[in-house]
């Protein structure tokens, strides 16, 4: 007696009860459709937000679907804030975001590289590594307007920073900090250790590896979470607008010492404006803060496929 | 004897060197200890300031808030309820559909489709959140008054779903981590044993990645608490006790922004009231934070 025979004996006699048992295992595979189908509408959902998003900018900026006014033009960034809405811009803001995100890189890439390198090649376990290490998970997940208060008190009272450039490059750069500790350190353990091993065998000393070999090996990488560190440096409103980043500068910062704007701040000023040409205005500026967000990805992404390797 | 002292001196040099580069990079691994030091110390000790003109117990059991009102009153609540009321709208939007999103990656999408969508859905969480602020404000709001009139301008509805979405990707990248670091013998066992897609999925692989999948919830929802400028923009400046999704409420992150935006002076009340906040603010992402790691330490499965 064959197997099938035995149970269509025992238990499954009738032609009914075998049609049950067909239906229930379509059923069984059905719900795997469903949560499919849940899963495409999931995606999409948040994809279709997107691009409402991104049309609804474009078209609001540069009326280019509805046949509005086109809140673009050579006068956005040429011309600074004003009350008016057809003679503000974005002149003062864009400055000031060039300006402190030069220096929230040159603060956080080279140490943040270094705590790295420290983490990966010299630290030994003990204690004052995996304090380090739990930190910097920690400080990752610490809301971006409690670094305003820290950049606040510490930079801009106990330091007499002020409201400065300066002040807002230091306070962002420890918020970014952790992004590129983390993206450096994950670059620089891929690294092979027979090349390392190569370096020593070669009589080169701990420091001479890590500049000569580890670092060029893996700095396809670094650049890469770097980059992407900066964009979100780039974005950042809260923490600026903490340490006491204005609203309304209607000049361009003489020195790193002098108050500013960034365009984040002017975007969220533009916004809180009742007036519906100022949202207009508002669109223009994100518009062109997410055309800068987007060429950096980019590169970004160029940088990784162009430094991609395979051991 | 010269000989040697010359071939050792280069390398006395470079040992110096080297010592002082590995000075230099403790130097650098160490800012991230001083960063959390200023963080603790800078809230502790304003916030220390604040309660020594405003009592604890006030802070805790008014039900008011309105310190910039020439009638003050320090009651933390309307703050506190307005931060968990946008936190879970998000959290309805953000952990079902990201849940859902990365169980639809880990177990039934094909390759070329999750390389295709987890960027594309990375573009999400790359967004600015004053961008959001803006769409809640100008797209959502709008849109959503046609279905409820009585809708405020500003709202806590509208700040919290748009909230959810930027979470989306959130969940789903880090709670297909988890679902994909479970092994592939879990799935050839429960298919051996004549489960379905939908059953392997559900009922063997989520809950053996369940300790991640709750930690990268608990970590979208201490974002949600930590999130400022959308609703800044689009929840409103009005602190009141309510759970009324569709009136301006005021959250703690709002306050800080409405506080800052003004000239404070150093030393003022309202200048300690902003640490006070902040340091609450802090608390509530700290445990969480400490919670999700607990989470993954306790509950992971560990498989060989």
């Amino acid at each position: 007696m064959s197997a099938q025979e035995q149970i269509s004996v025992t238990s499954r006699t009738s032609e009914q009860a075998r049609g049950q048992d067909v239906a229930r295992l379509k059923w069984r595979h059905f719900k795997g459709r469903i949560l499919s189908a849940l899963g495409w509408f999931s995606i999409l959902f948040g994809l279709g937000m997107l691009v409402v998003l991104i049309f609804d900018v474009i078209n609001r900026a540069t009326g280019i679907f509805s046949g509005g006014t086109n809140w673009l033009t050579w006068d956005f960034f040429n011309n600074f804030d004003s009350r008016f809405a057809n003679r503000a811009g974005a002149k003062a803001a864009i400055v000031g975001t060039l300006y402190t995100i030069s220096l929230t890189i040159l603060f956080s890439f080279p140490l943040g590289v270094a705590a790295a390198i420290y983490l990966e090649e010299y630290a030994r376990d003990n204690w004052f590594s995996r304090i380090v290490e739990i930190n910097i998970s920690n400080l990752a997940a610490v809301p971006s307007i409690i670094y305003g208060l820290l950049g606040l008190q510490v930079f801009a009272r106990w330091l007499f920073l002020g409201r400065s450039i300066l002040t807002g490059a230091l306070t962002l750069a420890l918020l970014v900090m952790p992004i590129i500790i983390v993206a450096s350190r994950e670059s620089i353990r891929a690294v092979p250790s027979s090349l390392r091993q190569a370096s020593y065998a070669l009589g080169a000393t701990r420091w001479q590896t890590v500049w000569n070999v580890v670092l060029p090996q893996s700095i396809g990488g670094i650049l890469t979470g770097s980059i992407l560190a900066v964009s979100r440096a780039i974005g950042e409103t809260a923490p600026l607008i903490t340490i006491g980043a204005l609203t309304f500068v209607p000049f361009l910062p003489r020195n790193i010492l002098d108050i500013f704007t960034v365009l984040p701040i002017q975007i969220f000023n533009w916004t809180s404006r009742p007036q519906d040409d100022f949202r207009s205005l508002a669109a223009a500026g994100i518009l062109v803060l997410l055309a800068i967000l987007l060429t950096i990805n980019a590169l970004a992404i160029y940088l990784r496929n162009r430094y991609q390797k395979r051991y | 004897m010269a000989v040697t002292e010359l071939r050792r001196q280069p390398s006395l040099l470079r040992a110096a060197f080297e010592r002082f580069i590995q000075v230099l990079l403790v130097f650098a691994a160490a800012i991230s200890i001083l960063t959390t030091a200023g963080i603790v110390f800078s809230l502790v000790f304003e916030t220390i300031a604040f309660f020594s003109e405003v009592s604890i117990v006030e802070f805790l059991t008014e039900t008011e808030w309105t310190p910039l009102f020439s009638i003050k009153k320090y009651g933390i609540w309307p703050l506190v309820t307005a931060t968990v009321l946008t936190s879970a709208i998000a959290m309805m939007v953000a952990v079902p559909l990201g849940l859902i999103a990365a169980i639809f990656l880990s177990e039934f999408a094909s390759d070329n489709i999750r390389r295709t969508v987890k960027p594309l859905l990375e573009i999400l969480a790359g967004i600015p959140t004053v961008v959001y602020g803006y769409f809640a404000l100008t797209t959502i709001t709008p849109f959503l008054k046609n279905f409820i009139p009585t809708l405020s301008i500003f709202n806590s509805l509208s700040a919290g779903l748009v909230m959810g979405v930027m979470l989306i990707p959130f969940v789903a990248s880090l709670s297909e981590d988890a679902l994909s670091a479970v092994p592939n013998s879990l799935r050839e066992a429960a298919y051996g044993l004549g489960s379905t897609r939908f059953e392997v999925a559900v009922r063997v692989i989520t809950p053996a990645a369940i300790s991640g999948i709750v930690a990268s919830i608990v970590l979208a929802f201490s974002r949600a608490i930590g999130e400022t400028m959308i609703v800044a923009i689009a929840a409103g400046q009005n602190p009141r006790l309510t759970f009324d999704p569709t009136v301006p409420v005021m959250t703690m992150t709002s306050y800080i922004v409405q506080v800052s935006l003004g000239d404070t002076p150093y030393g003022s009340l309202s200048y300690y009231t902003l640490y006070a906040v902040g340091f609450t603010l802090f608390i509530f992402t700290f445990i969480l934070n400490i919670f999700s790691y607990w989470m993954v330490r306790k509950f992971r499965e560990v498989y060989d």
